[in-house]
């Protein structure tokens, strides 16, 4: 019986790593998809933003009281993988508590330290189902949020109730354990003296003390292997959900852009264009000078981002990150006073493009197009050109994320190779380009101002 | 193409090269400092601070020409950079080393985004500016008695603030004046935008429920303030519309920080 368990335990840890490492590999291919962009520089800075912003969870402290509830199921899930490592480790060896005996005066606590987070977690996760259902935060509602219709609400349903679930296990798994080790119940018994009764699950124990003892087994062991089975299948369930961020968070926040906010990125392909065009030496963004032959030519694809495969790596990886909190929307002026962009939805959008391309590799093969776009296809140009740039979104992205980044791609699409900006924004261009001002004004008389200075106030 | 001399003086950067001298500082004006009706005010009054504390400035005068900023936002990356190379090649043709605009959304492309095509000046916004004259004494706002008692709340530019993380300096300025400072709910990095950047200034808005401008106007009028103090051209007309939609203009007043500071002096 005991050799079955092990097997099968073993059997259900190697599928389950066997399915990771491959979503792994599907979605590393599609972030992959996107321009090279180079986020390996200045690796100090890069650590200590990672430190502060994913690890210290900076930006979740902007409001304290969620903050802090975060801060609850975010120890709690680290803390308790030590935990799983027991859990683990007794499953192949078939042991039972195998660290008890060996690190013997620290056990216990440890042990509590693990019940206290799963209680914690337990109390922030039902919390956060009531925000969502019953005090109704805005930015988490359908109603209000069209991009949260459907599968990303119930998807975050699933996620709290998992792990309400997962937590109700290992809490109650520990009380059957402490009343058949009272009675000295096989193996159970060997830890009389090493194992005393938990912080928590001590007042779980009278729900058991009526039970038989081949009862309280089975419920042990059904306790035992449904937190397990339950955490392999929430490891393999987070490769799918928005819950990926547990993951992505990390590499995302290092990643993260460096420069000012408003500095918007150069495009070098154009540096070329505008230096012939002005009789200019052509430089290479490096500042070395290339002759007429056009050596070291500057790859041209399309001038902007129609598609998720113009977009850079960091934005896909970006969007693979999001956890669709919103934060970004709830910031967004735009979205603020109605109009259609939501932040939010242009970085679900973005994944759930990546992955239409993900389910047509594996239905048709690696090599399959498809003739839909981001641009279009999810993101419209309303809500591309609702946005002022303002950044709040970026601010406001606990991870550091940069939906604006995206945006500004795809409007430099429809600009530069669709002709298709608002006939008021083609005006303002012409003006630019003919009077030197986003108005129509004659050049000659921009410096008439001065005339007044001396005038009386 | 000075000015008369009657007290305020405008030189050049063309007068200055001629006479064979170099300013201290190059204002940079912007288009909406240029063409603006209500903006030139904003620049008349800077410059009557900078003849006041007597630096040496000067203008580019007919020779600036737009950053290019709404044309790169709105995705015409060739215009853009158009703009920015013809404008790299005056400023660097002048040796230009400081620049000071009264524009934040000029202040982040000169600053950000001009240096990867070869244009690195030292660039500061007008606030920043007026913050070291405030601190080193040289602007002292003389009558305290006409801020007294006036409730003054300021509101964020984007391209100052959160682009560029300025959110001190327009306070300080404003903290010379003696007034009574109140502030939104919405401030600094999670302040309001007026609605106009990244090229709204130059179309009609989505529609919506309501514009930003006036979304932002209710909240500045929610803390009782007579004055809306700006510190950019943009949200100097969005703030303004807002209080004219509703119908608040005879009692509140929209200012840039320079204003104020040129009305405190006497300027």
């Amino acid at each position: 019986m005991e050799i079955f368990q092990q097997i099968l335990f073993v059997a259900a840890l190697a599928a389950t790593a066997w399915y990771i490492t491959k979503r792994i590999r599907l979605i590393s291919r599609a972030i992959k998809l996107g321009r090279p962009e180079n986020r390996f520089d200045h690796p100090d800075e890069r650590l200590k933003t990672m430190v502060l912003v994913a690890f210290g969870q900076k930006k979740m402290f902007t409001n304290l009281l969620v903050g802090s509830m975060h801060f609850v199921i975010y120890t709690g899930f680290i803390i308790i993988n030590i935990e799983i490592l027991e859990i683990i480790l007794d499953g192949i060896l078939g042991t039972h508590r195998l660290f008890a005996p060996y690190i013997k005066p620290i056990y216990p606590i440890l042990i509590d330290v693990f019940e206290v987070l799963a209680f914690g977690v337990l109390a922030v996760c039902v919390v956060f189902l009531c925000r969502r259902f019953i005090a109704r935060v805005s930015r988490l509602q359908a109603e209000r949020h069209r991009e949260l219709r459907g599968w990303p609400i119930s998807d975050a349903t699933l996620i709290l109730t998992a792990e309400i679930l997962l937590m109700i296990a290992f809490l109650t798994w520990n009380a059957s354990d402490s009343v058949l080790r009272d009675r000295g119940v096989g193996h159970y018994g060997e830890l009389q003296r090493i194992v005393p009764d938990f912080l928590v699950s001590q007042y779980l124990k009278p729900l058991f003390s009526g039970f038989s003892d081949t009862v309280l087994v089975v419920y042990e062991r059904t306790a035992w292997w449904l937190h397990i089975l339950g955490i392999l299948a929430f490891a393999i369930y987070v490769t799918y959900s928005k819950h990926l961020h547990i993951a992505l968070g990390f590499p995302n926040v290092y990643f993260s852009d460096l420069q000012p906010k408003g500095e918007m990125q150069n495009m070098p392909e154009i540096t070329k264009e505008v230096q012939l065009a002005l009789g200019l030496p052509v430089t290479t963004s490096d500042g070395t000078q290339v002759n007429d032959n056009g050596e070291q030519p500057v790859e041209v694809g399309r001038f902007g981002a129609k598609d998720v495969q113009d977009l850079k790596w960091i934005n896909l990886m970006n969007a693979y990150s999001c956890t669709e909190c919103g934060r970004c929307t709830a910031a967004c002026p735009a979205n603020i006073t109605g109009k259609k962009l939501s932040p939010r939805k242009i970085m679900m959008d973005t994944r759930d493009r990546l992955e239409e391309i993900q389910h047509g590799w594996q239905t048709h093969g690696n090599d399959y197009k498809d003739d839909k776009s981001l641009l279009n296809d999810y993101i419209t140009a309303e809500e591309l050109n609702a946005c002022t740039t303002c950044q709040a979104c970026i601010n406001a992205c606990p991870i550091n994320i940069n939906p604006l980044d995206i945006i500004l791609q795809l409007r430099r699409y429809r600009v530069m190779e669709e002709s298709q900006a608002p006939a008021s924004w083609n005006a303002m261009f012409s003006n630019i380009e003919n009077n030197m001002a986003p108005w129509k004004f004659s050049p000659s008389d921009r410096f008439n101002w001065a005339d007044q200075v001396n005038d009386a106030k | 193409m000075t000015q008369e001399v009657k007290t305020y003086t405008v030189p050049t950067m063309a007068d200055m090269a001629a006479s064979g001298e170099e300013p201290e500082i190059l204002f940079w004006v912007g288009c909406a400092g240029s063409f603006d009706d209500r903006y030139k005010r904003v620049t008349i009054a800077f410059v009557r601070i900078l003849n006041h504390v007597g630096i040496k400035f000067a203008v580019l005068g007919p020779e600036e020409a737009c950053t290019g900023d709404p044309a790169r936002r709105a995705g015409n990356e060739f215009l853009f950079q158009m703009q920015a190379m013809s404008n790299i090649q005056v400023l660097n043709g002048y040796n230009v080393k400081k620049i000071v605009t009264a524009c934040p959304h000029c202040f982040n492309t000169l600053k950000n985004e001009y240096p990867e095509l070869g244009g690195n000046y030292e660039v500061i916004h007008h606030s920043q500016f007026l913050q070291g004259l405030i601190n080193e004494g040289r602007v002292r706002v003389k009558d305290g008695q006409s801020f007294k008692g006036r409730r003054i709340t300021f509101h964020d530019s984007c391209y100052l603030g959160r682009a560029n993380k300025v959110y001190e300096a327009p306070r300080d300025v404003l903290a010379a004046l003696d007034a009574d400072l109140v502030e939104m709910k919405r401030v600094r990095a999670n302040g309001l935008c007026c609605g106009a950047g990244g090229g709204q200034y130059f179309k009609e808005p989505e529609p919506g429920k309501k514009d930003v401008n006036v979304e932002r106007v209710e909240e500045a009028l929610g803390t009782g303030a007579d004055t809306i103090a700006v510190a950019c051209p943009f949200c100097m007309t969005m703030m303004s519309d807002g209080v004219k939609n509703k119908n608040r203009e005879d009692s509140v007043r929209v200012y840039d920080i320079s204003e104020l500071i040129a009305q405190g002096q006497g300027l």
